[in-house]
């Protein structure tokens, strides 16, 4: 991030938004105070129907929230009309002008400004190369590629240097490989202009890889906010856990806490070992993450003192081989299937098979309870 | 090892041969379909070819019904009978004024209509289609009554009110299709960008649904220059050319009716191929 600023980029104070549909009150967005600091790339990643567009809708003056506040660099711009706001917005079908060519379309926003001809020729020029469009300015929308489409409204947006962009899965409508390809020049862009980037997405592994924070939301609530790192490996719910990524999940109960340590039992040799805090007693009834690298996958009966962690047994139900990896799935002793992927390194000849009895073990450390 | 290969180069040459008779076989569909084809053509052009023909008949007198010869006079003597020169006239100024009006009150209506869902707009959907298809005999009659009872002197103001009554529905019609079919967040889009309600509409809204909007002041145009039944009922003592038309059928229709209504053809003509030209150029950009 970029030089500390008094106030964040954005910011929501208790906002909450209701909609009216046929005569009843729906919920979009509940109660949400949010902080979104000054060059950040901020992602929003939920479902469809979370609420994520109506919070950016929000920011960007196309929605008013029923009750709450919006705030644009500490100054509260509730009420302030879209076309009054210091932000803009690249939208799913990106929304070019099909009258006009690249140059016309680019250019609207600081003509709308009163910025002088030779200045609006400049800047034109100069985010036209940042997004690689030099040349293209005659073109008009229809005479483009999808990619290039995403660059013109990515270009009309950012010329204008607003205090943030918001994109609305801008990605969503290109093939893997442009989408891909646009994950990084959009990092780029971003490191090159220094803006607030606002992102829209359902897709995890773009939120993953693109954002410095991310919002995971579900039916209209932040359920966690935090670093692509920290929603991964510590994520907060239930729901987080099964939403980003792979997650497997049981539960039991408290057999003894022992120097930070809580011990779930199955079976005399099946047992999970979860860290925990000062509040967990004995029968408490717990939740426990682990994603599915961080275990190893035994055929044998593993040394189980020496490792200290977990150990489950159970018999292997599906075996998938993915080059670079194998996937297993293991219905184990705990009652949970649980997803294991083993990196194909050099023991590829000690691939178990379906029906094998195998022991799963992980370190203390990769077990995360859920919800604290 | 040679009854195989043979084997396959007879199958081949039967598979050729199957292949030249398809489409062969084909012909009595396409046959039947080119010839169904020139028949309505032929339909719809046939009383045009007529009308074009007899502009150029070299007939003796007013009456213009039997072929006598190719001449080109009634051309050099277009505007020969004054009071029709001057009901062309009132026609085609009415039939400007009409469409023009219709266009800017249809496009507000059509826009509205696609846009927004406001009180009153499923009603006012109703009453489109109903005029549009109500009888423009009962429509004259009960505009006529209108007037009279109104107090209005029956005249060309009298006919460009009716004219923009019944045609500012097509216009509407055609607007609100092309709005209903555009994407809401390209004026998102323009506010997002920090333009106005007013600048938005006419910067970005209005150039899109420019075309629709053209071909329905064009329809418009066409409704009111040859529209006979609600102009007689609304026309008093004003002639419009198609009014003085049938006032002519009595005594004969000189062939410069038949000039007059080749070039209003030739105008048609000349604004559909523009239409052609400039969506066939678009369509090969696609």
């Amino acid at each position: 991030m970029t030089t500390p600023q008094h106030a964040p980029a954005i910011e929501f104070v208790g906002v909450n938004k209701n909609y009216l549909s046929h005569g009843e009150t729906v919920p979009a967005v509940k109660r949400t105070d949010l902080a979104i600091a000054q060059g950040e790339f901020f992602s929003l990643l939920g479902p469809s129907g979370c609420g994520k567009t109506t919070t950016m809708r929000m920011i960007a003056g196309f929605e008013e929230p029923t009750a709450g506040k919006v705030m644009l660099d500490g100054r509260d711009v509730t009420g302030v009309a879209a076309n009054k706001r210091d932000v803009n917005m690249v939208f799913q079908s990106y929304a070019l002008f099909p009258h006009l060519n690249t140059y016309q379309n680019v250019a609207f926003g600081l003509e709308r400004k009163k910025v002088a001809k030779n200045e609006i020729g400049r800047r034109v020029g100069e985010i036209l190369e940042i997004v690689s469009l030099t040349g293209m300015e005659k073109r008009s929308p229809k005479e483009m590629s999808g990619g290039q489409q995403q660059r013109v409204a990515l270009a009309r947006a950012l010329v204008n240097r607003p205090r943030a962009l918001l994109l609305d899965e801008p990605l969503g409508a290109l093939d893997l490989k442009l989408r891909q390809q646009m994950q990084i020049e959009l990092k780029r862009i971003q490191r090159e202009v220094g803006i607030t980037f606002v992102y829209v997405t359902h897709d995890q592994g773009e939120a993953l890889t693109m954002s410095d924070r991310i919002a995971v939301m579900n039916a209209g609530v932040i359920e966690q906010l935090g670093s692509p790192r920290e929603i991964y490996e510590r994520p907060a719910s239930r729901f987080v856990a099964g939403f980003i990524g792979t997650s497997n999940i049981v539960d039991g109960h408290v057999e003894r806490v022992e120097g930070g340590l809580a011990l779930l039992s199955y079976t005399t040799q099946d047992r999970v070992v979860v860290p925990v805090g000062q509040s967990t007693r004995t029968g408490d009834k717990l939740e426990v993450s682990i994603r599915p690298e961080k275990i190893d996958l035994h055929r044998g009966v593993p040394p189980v003192t020496a490792t200290g962690g977990s150990v489950l047994s159970g018999t292997v139900t599906e075996v998938v081989y993915h080059g670079t990896s194998t996937n297993y799935t293991v219905a184990t002793a705990a009652g949970a299937d649980f997803t294991v992927f083993d990196q194909n390194a050099s023991n590829a000849e000690d691939l178990a098979v379906r029906g094998d009895r195998v022991y799963l073990t992980w370190a203390p450390q990769h077990s995360y309870l859920i919800g604290v | 090892m040679t009854a195989p290969t043979l084997d396959r180069r007879q199958q081949s040459t039967q598979v050729e041969e199957a292949a030249r008779i398809k489409p062969k076989r084909r012909i009595t569909g396409p046959g039947l379909l080119h010839a169904w084809t020139w028949l309505i053509i032929a339909w719809l052009v046939l009383p045009i070819v007529v009308m074009i023909a007899f502009g150029f008949n070299d007939t003796p007198g007013r009456y213009n019904q039997t072929w006598v010869g190719f001449t080109f006079k009634w051309y050099g003597r277009l505007f020969e009978y004054s009071d029709l020169t001057s009901a062309l006239i009132t026609s085609i100024l009415i039939a400007i004024v009409a469409s023009l009006l219709s266009g800017a009150l249809g496009t507000g209506i059509g826009y509205a209509l696609g846009r927004y869902r406001f009180r009153g707009s499923g009603s006012l959907n109703l009453i489109m289609f109903a005029t549009m298809s109500s009888p423009e005999l009962i429509m004259g009659a009960s505009l006529l009554s209108l007037f009279v009872s109104a107090g209005a002197g029956l005249g060309p103001v009298t006919i460009t009110i009716a004219h923009v009554m019944f045609s500012i529905s097509f216009v509407a019609v055609v607007v609100r299709a092309r709005v209903m079919t555009l994407d809401r967040s390209i004026e998102e889009a323009a506010a997002d960008l920090g333009a106005n309600a007013w600048t938005t509409f006419w910067k970005v809204t209005f150039p899109i649904i420019l075309p629709a909007i053209f071909s329905g002041v064009l329809l418009a145009f066409a409704l009111s220059i040859d529209d006979f039944i609600v102009t007689a009922f609304t026309a008093g003592t004003t002639k419009t050319f198609p009014l003085w038309i049938w006032g002519a059928t009595r005594v004969g229709i000189p062939p410069q009716v038949n000039v007059m209504g080749t070039l209003i053809f030739a105008v048609g003509v000349f604004f559909a191929l523009l239409a052609n030209i400039r969506s066939s150029s678009k369509g090969k950009r696609d």
